[in-house]
């Protein structure tokens, strides 16, 4: 036997469940009283030790780095770690089991739901798109599951949440759920069947019996560490760079600056920004700070979160990849409607906001 | 045996390979590795999560990344 590797999730765990239950709850109450010391610990630095006056630029954007970076930081390690744990409910085998058959609308909520809560790589979806369809989940039905996966999606939850507050971060989350859920119900709609590449339609796959497996309180944990260390690892970088490009915008952007161009009078700013959004492929991480930055200098809400949706649901290398299952028409369909989805979200928000 | 690695490419499935070679490496059973990227061969054995690891025409894991150690008991069988 090889020795125990603490990365391997089927060795067997030395601390008894209790213990690592004390664990993680001490680690909470640290996480809690470190995460309420931010805000005063970054004034006393900027201003006392560093002796930054409050008003001036530098100061300002000394402050909002030093308190938004371990802010955003710890949220999205806690987040992404509780996201972690829920999905180790969940494999892409389950959910096909739960969405064959469906009929559309109940399949569609439930399939824009599931695609939240489904671990999968960005790179599945074109096998987990046959899988879906050859096994007789409803093309509408499959489409929901698609576009919820990348459209609502926990960093850019978090980045929301902790930078521009709860309420938007919740409006993101109703709307973006409700464009996958509409946007899947019209191409079902559409019957647009015979718009999949006809090797797609004639496969005959038996589903590969992998034994499922049941997975313990432990290693559950060690899920939601896993994920951890996979995406804060991979994001935290563009966090800071993106805080520290919103705190330059921050101190130094005259007030107002965007209004002309993102403002909610200039009308052709939300279809602009979802044009420019759709090709574009960038992760949440590095977005939603920058858009922070723009929304205090007078860009209008629902213009900038069109953009951030159309950057993150929709964009080309995903258009090319689809493109060996699909049709162009098709492909044409699940762009359109889906763009228009989020042209309609970007100017109900800059009317009710 | 004939260990097939299936997944269209991407950051997960490179480490799948080099996990399932290093494996192979440290046994010393013969053995071919192959990486297969093409979708319709990858549907062909019924898996639709990537990265997913085939042995000897049998789906050992689908949609993670194994661990050395499960790779090494794969190996073993």
């Amino acid at each position: 036997m090889p020795t125990a590797d603490p990365l391997n999730e089927n060795a067997p765990q030395p601390r008894p469940p209790l213990a690592s239950l004390l664990l993680g709850a001490a680690g909470l109450v640290a996480w809690f009283l470190i995460y309420r010391q931010l805000l005063p610990f970054s004034r006393y630095l900027t201003f006392e030790l560093l002796g930054l006056a409050p008003e001036s630029h530098l100061g300002e954007a000394i402050q909002f780095f030093i308190y938004d970076t371990p802010k955003v930081l710890m949220l999205l390690t806690l987040v992404v770690y509780g996201v972690g744990v829920l999905r180790s409910f969940f494999t892409p085998e389950r959910t096909r089991k739960i969405l064959a058959g469906k009929r559309e609308s109940t399949g569609n909520v439930l399939a824009a739901l599931l695609g939240i809560a489904t671990p999968f790589c960005s790179c599945s979806a074109v096998p987990l798109f046959i899988g879906f369809v050859t096994a007789g989940v409803p093309l509408g039905v499959t489409f929901s599951f698609l576009i919820a996966a990348p459209m609502v999606n926990e960093v850019a939850l978090v980045l929301l949440y902790g930078l521009l507050g709860w309420k938007v971060a919740a409006l993101y989350l109703g709307t973006g759920l409700t464009i996958a859920i509409v946007a899947g119900f019209v191409i079902g709609r559409l019957k647009l069947e015979n718009h999949i590449e006809d090797w797609v339609r004639e496969m005959h796959v038996n589903a590969s019996e992998v034994p499922d497996e049941k997975l313990t309180w432990p290693q559950r944990f060690a899920h939601g560490k896993a994920s951890v260390r996979e995406i804060v690892g991979r994001v935290w970088i563009f966090v800071v760079l993106g805080i520290g490009v919103g705190a330059g915008i921050h101190g130094y952007v005259p007030e107002g600056f965007m209004a002309s161009i993102m403002g909610k009078e200039a009308w052709w700013s939300v279809p602009v920004a979802v044009v420019i959004g759709i090709p574009m492929y960038a992760n949440a991480a590095g977005i939603v700070p920058v858009i922070q930055a723009l929304l205090g200098k007078g860009a209008a809400l629902g213009t900038v979160l069109a953009f951030m949706m159309s950057v993150i649901a929709l964009s080309l290398p995903e258009v090319v990849i689809l493109r060996k299952v699909l049709k162009p028409r098709l492909i044409a369909v699940f762009v359109g409607v889906v763009g228009t989805g989020i042209l309609l979200v970007g100017y109900l928000f800059n009317l009710i906001i | 045996m004939e260990i097939k690695v299936l997944g269209p490419g991407c950051a997960k499935c490179g480490e799948t390979e080099k996990i399932m070679r290093a494996a192979v490496a440290e046994t010393g059973v013969a053995a071919t590795i192959e990486k297969i990227s093409d979708f319709q061969q990858i549907a062909k054995f019924g898996v639709f999560s990537t990265p997913a690891v085939v042995i000897d025409g049998q789906v050992k894991c689908v949609g993670k990344t194994p661990t050395k150690a499960e790779a090494l008991a794969w190996l073993k069988k």
